[in-house]
């Protein structure tokens, strides 16, 4: 490792690792906090380099397999005018003695103060992690509100899911980015190299963050004023000609441009995701109405299989990992998907055994027989999430699946050796009334029945989770249920399944899912929610032992916001949103009309494979699927265009199977 | 082929647990494409087989491994380029010594090891008081702890387990916090005495500053060895001088 070389201002120079040392030894798990994993770089840092500190609002063992920052932290550190380092949220009990001891955030790299970094930005995957955002703020030595920063402070930054509707974070981020972040990390660092050559002078942030605000993609929520009549948002503009009215997200034209991470971090200490993860296709168009992801990552872009497979066989050769994860947001859908794994199957095939992973398994009989090739041994559990317990209730929702796909689906499982099955369905749907609830029950008891030809005691474990809507999604101006309901539902399904022999029932609690509801479509009026509500101690929320829902609702009747108001309200179709100055590409009138479309049970296909029904992701930034093979995926209905109400679908259990078995011998153990 | 590798762990790795090396191994070892042996069934594991657990944050000299390689496969490995090889694919802070090939039939390491040797930075307190203190605990004929063990209370006598306590001086200037240095050899055997119980049997406990595994030691018909001696020390075969 060459010798560092800090700017001799630094009142650092080996960073805080001595400091940190005797502090390490008091704490639970301090793996999560020394670095030093393979893959991790320790940058010298020159004063004309831009330092940027990339952070998950949130524990190491969550953060850290989160590709978006890997993939980031990589291109950065190959940025000639760029360096990157990590950081990830210190548990309470580190965050304590720090604080005791007066020592700020750190990077885990090369244990340097977070407050000398020159942009901080996070990764914003869930709402729920907001006030763990203001923590590391605080605790880097950073005001925690944007307005209250001086030239010596980094910028704080975020990216990630979350950011379509930065708003209630307004008060405290400098700058956000909408969508692909490969190609905009450079531009950023362009913009602050800048910056920082002039000498980040008394009243320099203005200037780069209205010259940031001028690179397509990025937000900066202070540029903007924002009108109320009353309760109403009225509208959101721009304070100045320069900046754009509305926010244009960033979308890779091709994926295989990127073939990133290449040097994936391998953790030293357990973390979820522990396992080589090879990104397959960005972007999905199922067209699913209730996922958030589906809809603001269009469109598809396919990776070169050529390439995938090169990244699996160097990956699983420099990292050691005997389990290789295929990861997109439907990785059945893959042109070639069967060939794809015989072919990663069969190249594994002299070395260990290493398994090859789809986290996202297709509801159909096709998605368990690649599953079936892919898992040679320990055939204990599979998880199919078909969301919502009737044919109507899918209609609503848009995930067209028939009750048929689902049983060829288990009975495939059960026949193939696997003897658990998990199903993933959601509550508090549009529409949704106690007979689609009770359904999810009966698909449940159907299931074991299908399972009882197979196994003695086969196991159907059901979860179910609490419906939040997000912005762009055609379920955006929906109300969800209330707490009172959702846990109304719940209990339904308790009392019909607790006789159900082999039916476990599992369930999110409705509380938190109210806080998500309210962050999620919130505006700039729960900036002081946060603040007040991570200053009384509610941190990791997100950790259902330390969630505190009074604490949440005692800081909102405070601040004279209503929960219920951001929650539970129906939106109105001329209703300005918190997030229309934003735009991932869709057409606010295509999402009214799927909205529409969906509260008439009308179903929309997946466009894939089907002409185009012009939402707008494509057409507005000129750029197009990029699918290897134009032909919908054989086995199940699911999204294939197929007649879903005749009473013939073409369904034939594991349809090109014997193909991929004669091409993959020595598979079966 | 068994063959038994002696390592260091030392620095920021020192955080990481014996759960955490045992899985830095197995990946180090499929990278090094070394023939290793896995268990049969469903969901085979590599027969490696590691000595007593160092707790997470200590330090160690002298840590071992016994590696099971399959046969004839093992017979075209190099042991000479062995640590070599392994040390790079290992994080910063492991670093394999030297490695020899042992009897299949010899004692796994956790019944072989009799004793084990530690140096233990205790904060906050001159050498001479230490002395003291440590003199006052070496005159106590019994140390009984009680402790949970089932569900049940169980007391155990750590005096006879304490083979060797001296003071070794102040801190080195690199410690991160300033205090005294003991000595200490702890049998592992009925039961292992561990540096914090050692640490918390003095009246009153002592801090716990840094602390590093120095030697394992295998003691047998009254001749003492190290499991695999390190570099430049004479052979295994030939017993050598204790330490104490």
């Amino acid at each position: 490792m060459a010798p560092k070389r800090e700017p001799v201002t630094s009142a650092y120079m080996d960073g805080l690792w001595t400091q940190l040392e005797p502090l390490l030894a008091k704490v639970a798990k301090p793996a999560r906090y020394i670095g030093l994993e393979d893959g991790a770089q320790r940058p010298d840092h020159d004063p004309r380099q831009v330092a940027w500190l990339l952070a998950y609002p949130d524990t190491y063992e969550i953060g850290l397999p989160n590709q978006g920052l890997q993939i980031l932290y990589e291109l950065l550190n190959e940025h000639p005018d760029a360096v990157a380092e990590r950081t990830y949220a210190p548990w309470v009990d580190l965050d304590a003695l720090l604080r005791a001891h007066g020592l700020p955030l750190f990077s885990l790299d090369t244990h340097r103060p977070a407050g000398l970094f020159d942009v901080i930005g996070f990764n914003l995957s869930a709402e729920l992690t907001y006030t763990n955002l203001l923590n590391m703020v605080d605790l880097a030595g950073v005001p925690v509100r944007t307005a209250d920063r001086r030239p010596e402070h980094p910028l704080i930054a975020a990216g990630g899911h979350c950011t379509y509707n930065p708003e209630p974070l307004a008060d405290f981020l400098d700058f956000v980015v909408l969508g692909d972040g490969e190609e905009i990390v450079s531009e950023i660092t362009d913009v602050l190299a800048g910056w920082k050559a002039s000498g980040r002078t008394e009243g320099s942030r203005e200037g780069v963050l209205r010259a940031l605000a001028g690179v397509t993609g990025v937000y900066v929520p202070s540029l903007y004023d924002v009108t109320y009549d009353g309760a109403d948002l009225v509208a959101v503009t721009p304070r100045y000609p320069d900046v754009p009215e509305m926010v244009e997200k960033r979308t890779l034209a091709d994926l295989g441009d990127w073939p990133y991470p290449k040097n994936q971090l391998v953790p030293l200490t357990e973390v979820v995701h522990d396992r080589l993860n090879v990104e397959v296709f960005r972007g999905c168009t199922r067209g699913c109405r209730f996922c958030q992801a589906g809809m603001i990552t269009r469109p598809v872009r396919e990776r070169p299989a050529e390439q995938v497979r090169t990244m699996v066989a160097e990956g699983l050769r420099r990292t050691g990992y005997d389990e290789v994860a295929l990861t997109s947001l439907s990785t059945a859908d893959f042109s070639g998907i069967e060939k794809l794994v015989g072919d990663i199957v069969r190249s594994t095939d002299d070395g260990p055994p290493v398994s090859v992973s789809l986290p996202s398994l297709r509801v159909d009989a096709f998605g368990v027989g690649i599953a079936t090739q892919l898992q040679k041994a320990r055939r204990t559990g599979l998880t199919f999430a078909p969301e919502a317990g009737t044919w109507r209730m899918r209609q609503v929702i848009n995930k067209l699946i028939r009750e048929e796909d689902l049983y060829q689906a288990v009975e495939a499982a059960y026949e193939n050796g696997w003897r658990r099955v998990k199903l993933y369905f959601l509550t508090g749907l549009p529409t949704e009334t106690d007979e689609d609830t009770l359904g999810i029950a009966e698909l449940a008891r159907n299931c074991v029945a299908l399972g009882k030809a197979h196994t003695k005691s086969p196991s159907v474990t059901v979860s179910v989770g609490g419906f939040v809507p997000k912005p762009f999604t055609p379920f955006q101006w929906f109300g969800q249920n209330t707490v009172e309901e959702l846990r109304r539902k719940i209990n339904l399904l308790r009392d019909d399944t607790r006789k159900s022999h082999g039916v476990q029932l599992k369930w999110h609690d409705p509380k938190a899912t109210l806080i998500e509801g309210v962050m999620s479509r919130g505006d700039r009026r729960l900036g002081p929610v946060l603040e007040e509500v991570w200053r009384r101690g509610g941190v990791f929320q997100e950790w259902n032992e330390r969630f505190d829902l009074d604490l949440w609702l005692d800081a909102m009747a405070a601040h004279g916001v209503s929960p219920d108001w951001y929650a539970h309200r129906h939106r109105t179709e001329h209703e300005v949103l918190p997030w229309d100055h934003l735009s991932a590409g869709l057409h606010k009138d295509f999402l009214w009309q799927d909205w529409r479309d969906s509260l008439a049970e009308v179903g929309l296909p997946d466009c894939r494979w089907t002409p185009c029904y012009d939402c707008g992701a494509c057409t507005g930034y000129s750029i197009e699927h990029i699918v290897a093979s134009a032909t919908p995926p054989a086995g199940g209905s699911q999204g294939t265009g197929q007649d879903l109400r005749s009473s013939s679908v073409p369904v034939s259990l594991l349809a090109r199977r014997p193909e991929l078995a004669g091409t993959t011998p020595g598979v079966t153990p | 082929m068994r063959i038994r590798v002696r390592y260091r762990k030392h620095g920021k790795v020192r955080f990481t647990s014996h759960r955490d090396v045992a899985r830095i191994w197995e990946r180090a070892l499929r990278r090094a494409e070394l023939p290793v042996a896995s268990s049969e069934g469903f969901s085979p594991r590599p027969k490696l087989h590691f000595g007593l657990a160092l707790s997470t944050g200590h330090e160690s000299l002298g840590e071992y491994l016994d590696i099971d390689l399959y046969e004839p496969e093992a017979q075209t490995v190099d042991l000479a380029e062995l640590p070599e090889l392994l040390t790079p694919l290992l994080p910063e802070g492991i670093e394999v010594e030297t490695l020899a090939v042992i009897d299949r039939g010899d004692l796994s390491l956790q019944e072989a090891v009799t004793s084990t040797s530690w140096r233990i930075e205790v904060p906050d307190i001159a050498p001479a008081a230490l002395a003291v203190a440590t003199d006052a605990l070496l005159a106590r004929t019994t140390l009984l702890v009680t402790r949970e063990r089932k569900g049940k209370p169980v007391t155990d006598d750590l005096r006879p387990g304490i083979l060797h306590l001296a003071v070794l001086g102040a801190t080195p200037p690199d410690a991160p916090e300033p205090g005294a240095v003991l000595e200490a050899e702890l049998a592992t055997h009925p039961r292992s005495v561990r540096p914090a119980e050692l640490l918390a049997a003095f009246d009153p406990p002592l801090a716990e500053g840094r602390v590093c595994r120095t030697h394992q030691w295998i003691t047998n018909d009254g001749a003492t060895r190290e499991p695999l001696a390190p570099l430049g020390a004479p052979s295994p075969a030939q017993p050598e001088a204790r330490a104490s």
